[in-house]
């Protein structure tokens, strides 16, 4: 018997109508965990570097993670990866809500899809019932829109839906495939519509084992508790109406204007009413105490809820306020796009019309006021109309396709993926590092653990570290004690920093917890409710397999490396890790370079970046070594 | 359901008039989340091994879940009933219409809810069994927004032997 995931993978093959569910290796597990881990051993095995994103060869995996579906607090992430248009790299993607846990219960830990099918379609998965049914009545249908006349057909109000909408059925780059409150973004929502897959649904009335039940049981009810008292955990923003960090930080438009003293005291006393005012609840994900989503009725849209910096994106790409990102927000998430690099590619758009690069006749009859040129560039985008059908490349594609000098306004892309718009003074090590190296794309996904500034006084310094539970080694501490200005860390602590920080989101990506009670958390606070101390313990509880802190530690590596794989397989070397030439104001080319090589050794990867021998026969990935060895990726 | 936790009135023993408190869970559909913990630690407290399966399926309460019209009611399971009922009505909340299923607690012929998935027996929501764990129902102790409480509804006087005391009761 299997503890705490199925044991199985239901594999599709949508061009040839194929429907199959295949046991799983357990030493997989061992070796990767679940989600993204052992969904990424999948892509190594099965997708070759030369296959294209838009080939009917590219899978499309959904996993849960490994802990999802458990009684574990916050563990209901859906981890969705592919090759991606944008970057031709690993897409990592991932979104709350229930999917995840509904798959494990109809008894599978992943869906593993490739092929294309003839027209749109949609799967069903009921328990062991599995259909692929026609979904041309579904064309053009909004996200949520989707999943209502999808439960409403097949008379199940408790099944739960993944779904793109316009703008993935239209292969737009920035589309997304979501499902409840969650949005999975970075890369997979056009290939779901490459392969014409409208949703996918599924019901579950299985069971999840439990290997050690009564230990497992106290651990996740004190958790339960904790989660849910601990103000250090799950999305703060949900609640507080002081937002002046990221308005008065973040860069506005297209990542270019900095609007120092924005907020003020009116201003939020007005956006609080506004949005107390619209506000129907705020809800949560599967099996998790904290309440992250605000749930908003705004009139003429449809029901729409947002999460973090998603309230902000396209109110500041648009020089607005609170009250734009609600009007269209409703529409967009309909359409199915991503709102962090959306809003980008709009304001990118408007400036180029501005310099003349573009001109009116690339948008006709398109409104005067912001506003309406916001909604009029969506509907473009999403349809692939006119100028839309290259905006919907993205900026880094879009630029390069106008031509006529639009790439020097492409400035906040990184492997061709749009960033978040910051622009500062004195360059941050470990946020060098990993802008420069991430993979998964979004600074968000990367940093996390470390505090991202040094706290002024060594007072607070000393009162910060006496209770950082979450801490996995003293060194971190004595670095954080010891850091007064934001530019200046040893080089050996900028790597472990970054190390520590990619740590817990390669851990949560592949057991399916929430990065806000976790690997996102610990740096605003240092008290996050998950951490390489007990993580290990409630895999051991859930699976039955003996995990400790060095093995956890080693399994992350794994799975890191197996990602550079992947991508140094697709051909990504040293030059594409570069944070935007903006990003901070004053840079220093030497040590930013020293910096990298010194990463790169640290990961035990050469001086392009690639993993060396020794790295991949020490975890055990000597199959990635034969194969880069054939390619001369590696010398034999 | 009525479960008295005082001792059973003894025959022949003098009688007089008691207070006892009322306690019941409570449901504030307005507080719910929608995240179902309590659907996954009814249905982990009451598995065999006891925490060894977690299956909402199992669960004797499950939460209405609307999220297109921002609907989320956790339902309770009450009595097994052998036939459909014939009851005919609709709840409307804010425009909506909802059938007469909607917030029924009833395990009942004409659907799956409240049946173990497997064998088809009925589920009951049994207020966590005998004795009640500590603290109160497991689904009210997991609620992370007060979305559902177990307090004291109301006191009521009765009659009861004369060596009885106030006591507490729970009611569903």
């Amino acid at each position: 018997m299997r503890y705490g995931e199925t044991g199985f993978n239901l594999e599709i093959d949508l061009s040839q109508g194929k429907i199959g569910k295949e046991e799983t290796d357990p030493k997989l597990t061992e070796l990767h965990l679940g989600g993204q881990g052992t969904a990424d051993k999948i892509l190594w095995d099965r997708v070759p570097g030369d296959v294209e994103p838009f080939s009917p060869d590219n899978l499309l995996i959904f996993s849960a993670g490994l802990l999802d579906a458990t009684p574990v607090p916050g563990a209901n992430r859906t981890i969705v990866n592919t090759f991606s248009p944008m970057t031709n790299l690993h897409a990592h993607s991932v979104m709350g809500g229930f999917f995840g846990p509904e798959l494990k219960y109809a008894g599978y830990d992943k869906i593993v899809i490739r092929g294309k099918a003839p027209d749109l379609v949609y799967l069903w998965i009921n328990n062991d019932k599995v259909e692929i049914r026609d979904a041309g009545h579904l064309r053009g249908k909004g996200c949520h829109e989707t999943a209502e006349l999808i439960r409403q057909e097949l008379k199940q109000d408790k099944a739960q839906v993944a779904t793109i909408g316009l703008a993935g059925e239209n292969r737009v780059y920035t589309a997304s495939i979501d499902s409840s409150c969650g949005s999975a973004a970075r890369g997979p929502g056009p290939v779901m519509g490459d392969k014409r897959l409208k949703a996918i649904a599924v019901r579950g009335t299985k069971d999840i084992n439990i290997a050690r039940p009564a230990e497992l049981f106290e651990v996740c009810r004190r958790l339960n508790r904790e989660l849910a008292e601990n103000p250090k955990v799950g999305d703060w923003m949900a609640t507080d109406e002081d937002d002046s960090f990221h308005h008065d930080n973040f860069a506005w438009g297209n990542a270019r204007v900095r609007r120092r003293g924005f907020w003020s005291k009116e201003l939020q006393d007005r956006w609080t009413k506004l949005k107390y005012q619209h506000m129907d609840r705020q809800r949560g994900c599967y099996n998790c105490p904290k309440a992250c989503h605000n749930v908003i009725s705004w009139p003429g849209r449809k029901r729409f809820s947002y999460k973090c910096y998603g309230k902000d994106t396209y109110h500041m790409a648009a020089f607005q306020e609170l009250d734009f990102s609600y009007d269209i927000l409703g529409v967009a998430q309909e359409y199915g796009v991503d709102s962090y690099s959306t809003p980008q590619v709009i304001a990118f758009a408007l400036e180029l019309l501005e310099a003349g690069i573009l001109t009116d006749k690339d948008f006709p009859g398109m409104p005067s006021d912001t506003r309406g040129r916001f909604f009029y560039i969506l509907e473009k985008i999403v349809h692939r109309e006119g100028i839309g059908d290259v905006l919907a490349n993205g900026v880094y594609h879009a630029a390069r396709q106008i031509g006529k000098g639009a790439e020097a306004y492409d400035h906040n892309t990184v492997k061709k993926f749009e960033q978040l718009p910051i622009k500062l003074k004195k360059l941050n090590p470990p946020y060098f590092l990993m802008i420069a190296t991430g993979e998964k794309m979004s600074i968000t996904q990367i940093e996390g653990s470390f505090p991202q500034d040094p706290l002024p006084t060594r007072e607070q310094r000393e009162e910060f570290v006496k209770n950082w539970i979450a801490c996995p080694d003293d060194k971190f501490k004595r670095w954080f004690l010891e850091w007064e200005k934001r530019e200046v860390l040893p080089m050996e602590a900028s790597c472990a920093i970054t190390d520590w920080n990619e740590a817990m989101h390669y851990i949560d990506d592949s057991i399916g917890l929430c990065g806000f009670v976790s690997a996102f958390r610990g740096q605003f606070g240092g008290r996050t409710a998950y951490h390489l101390w007990n993580i290990p313990q409630l895999i051991a509880l859930a699976t039955g397999l003996d995990f400790d802190k060095d093995k956890l530690w080693k399994t992350f590596q794994r799975n890191r490396n197996l990602v550079r794989a992947l991508n140094v397989r697709r051909g990504m070397r040293r030059k594409d890790e570069a944070p935007p030439a903006d990003h901070w104001a004053i840079r220093d080319q030497e040590y930013e370079q020293k910096l990298l090589d010194a990463y790169y050794q640290f990961k035990g990867w050469n001086r392009e970046g690639i993993p060396t021998k020794e790295t991949l026969a020490e975890l055990g990935m000597d199959y990635v070594r034969e194969d880069f060895e054939r390619k001369g990726i590696l010398t034999s | 359901m009525r479960r008295y936790f005082a001792s059973l009135k003894k025959e022949n023993s003098r009688m007089k008039t008691i207070k006892k408190t009322i306690k019941t869970i409570r449901i504030n559909p307005y507080k719910c989340t929608g995240c179902r913990a309590c659907e996954m630690v009814c249905s982990t407290t009451h598995a065999n091994p006891k925490c060894g399966i977690v299956n909402p399926a199992r669960s004797r309460i499950r939460v209405f879940w609307d999220e297109t019209n921002d609907v989320f009611v956790p339902i309770l399971a009450g009595e097994y009933t052998q036939a459909e009922c014939n009851s005919r009505y609709i709840v409307t909340i804010n425009g909506k219409d909802f059938g007469e299923c909607s917030f029924c607690r009833s395990s009942c012929p004409s659907r799956d809810l409240f049946k173990e998935p497997d064998t088809g027996i009925a589920l009951k929501c049994d207020v966590c069994g005998e004795p009640m764990p500590e603290g109160g129902p497991l689904c009210v102790q997991w609620c992370p927004r007060g979305a559902l409480t177990y307090a004291p509804e109301r006191i009521e006087e009765i009659v009861a032997a004369e060596d009885e005391e106030a006591a507490e009761v729970e009611e569903l």
